[in-house]
């Protein structure tokens, strides 16, 4: 036995890397979901109690309380689905951005270089300051903050794509569609579509967590969500005030959980694209 | 018919001429063979024939008129690599599809098993892709069929069996075919007329 690699052995033992990596998947993306749900279920006027304001954690309140004698835990479950949903927004706006941006720049040479010369122009704008002015043009709040971010974030993904349809479009099979008579159109949706399609997916998962702590941080420098949506980006800007009394458990919680989703994005972008890979698709 | 190359003149870079004045006819009820050392631009040419390079001075005709460029293009090639010419995220019967779809008794003939269809390029060997980029290429539409060393992966005795089908469907439907290899003797049994690539490219 003891010749088995690690991930052959104990519990999940009969599973196949495949099955491993869709547990992993439906685990992760189960955890989020109730997440998201529980979150959009409570009402955002929590009740204030100002007899058990500023509670340290405690088996009753786990994340304690703040200074208005609310419960964190609930305002943090609340403060992460609003995250939740911006970054769904967000990342689905960016992909589709980068999906057209991609199919444009294989028209032709022109339209190439328009395509190279937004994607330079758009990385070259510091992130958090494009997000700020796009934001405060669209009036702040959820929405200012969706486009934002989408509007950011479409650069590495137009990339990768960019470069994928290009090498498409140079192949075989490309050039003999085109010499059995069909249309450029209808090689970019047969051929080339379902070609990158893993790559937009993947590719818009792995936005989110971009998406997400930008939203927080936008929000903490006071340009995001308006201060009665309690996102974690306000928890967190609010909770500054009350640090320094040594009220560590406002910020350290929120912080922690936003990692945690964060970081539970990521591993099912990652392993979205270990399934997707083309070479291992057989496994 | 005919197709005609007339002083065609091809060149990748500056440095290095490839095809220079070189003039060719097939008929479409011959087979020609053409014969040629590597590197010496028999693809580069098969290439222009089939209409996949453009770049190049001289013309091709078929029966006296340029061959337009939109929809199903009369002269088709086959590829030395069929598992190149096939998008891998397709099913094999949709990569034959694309093409036309053709009668069971010509799959038959080709050798082509159904279970094939229903599997994915990747999952096949080079000669059973190969029997699909050929049966591809024998649309009906198609007047003029360019084998750039098709058979090469195959061993000699199916070479031969998928060459005389192929042959005989050419023969029976008035297509002509140019075959390049670089192999004498595969050539001398399959062709009626064998050229010489060095002889006709003046360089």
């Amino acid at each position: 036995m003891s010749d088995l690699p690690w991930y052959n052995r104990g519990l999940f033992s009969s599973l196949n890397l495949r099955q491993k990596t869709l547990l992993t998947i439906a685990l992760t993306g189960l955890l989020l979901l109730v997440i998201f749900i529980s979150g959009m279920m409570i009402n955002a006027n929590l009740p204030t109690d100002f007899s058990i304001k500023m509670q340290p954690p405690s088996f009753e309140h786990i994340f304690g309380t703040d200074w208005m004698g609310r419960d964190m835990f609930i305002r943090t479950i609340k403060g992460l689905s609003l995250s939740i949903m911006i970054g769904i927004g967000a990342s689905i706006i960016s992909s589709i951005i980068a999906t057209i941006l991609a199919f444009v720049a294989s028209i032709n040479k022109f339209c190439d270089s328009f395509v190279s010369w937004l994607i330079d122009l758009f990385a070259s704008i510091p992130h958090i300051l494009l997000i700020m002015m796009i934001s405060i043009a669209l009036g702040k709040g959820a929405f200012g903050v969706i486009m934002a971010v989408a509007f950011s974030h479409w650069v590495n993904l137009t990339r990768v794509l960019r470069a994928e349809v290009l090498q498409i479009n140079t192949s075989e099979y490309v050039a003999l569609s085109k010499r059995f008579g069909k249309s450029k159109l209808w090689i970019a949706k047969e051929h080339i579509l379902p070609l990158v399609l893993s790559q937009i997916f993947v590719g818009t998962l792995l936005v989110f967590p971009h998406a997400i702590m930008h939203e927080s941080s936008v929000t903490f420098l006071g340009f995001g969500l308006s201060p009665h949506e309690p996102a974690i980006g306000i928890i967190l800007s609010e909770s500054m005030t009350y640090l320094a009394m040594g009220a560590w458990w406002l910020a350290f919680f929120p912080g922690l959980a936003l990692l945690i989703v964060v970081l539970l994005f990521d591993i099912i972008g990652d392993n979205l694209k270990r399934l997707f890979d083309p070479s291992q698709a057989n496994n | 018919m005919e197709l005609k190359a007339n002083n065609i003149s091809f060149s990748y870079n500056k440095r290095r001429q490839i095809l220079k004045d070189f003039s060719l006819s097939v008929d479409s009820n011959r087979i020609i063979g053409l014969m040629g050392d590597s590197g010496s631009g028999k693809s580069t040419l098969c290439k222009i024939l089939a209409g996949y390079l453009t770049h190049y001075s001289g013309e091709v005709t078929l029966d006296g008129n340029k061959i337009p460029d939109r929809g199903f293009y009369p002269v088709q090639l086959i590829f030395q690599h069929p598992e190149k010419t096939m998008n891998p995220k397709w099913k094999m019967e949709k990569v034959l599809n694309e093409s036309w779809t053709p009668p069971k008794e010509l799959r038959d003939t080709f050798g082509l098993k159904d279970q094939w269809l229903t599997r994915w390029p990747n999952e096949l060997s080079g000669g059973e892709l190969q029997r699909f980029s050929i049966l591809r290429a024998i649309n009906p539409e198609t007047k003029f069929i360019i084998a750039d060393e098709i058979s090469t992966m195959l061993d000699a005795v199916t070479q031969v069996q998928i060459w005389e089908k192929l042959i005989n469907h050419a023969k029976a439907n008035n297509i002509g075919i140019l075959a390049v290899s670089h192999d004498p003797e595969l050539l001398e049994v399959i062709c009626d007329d064998i050229l010489f690539f060095d002889e006709i490219n003046n360089l």
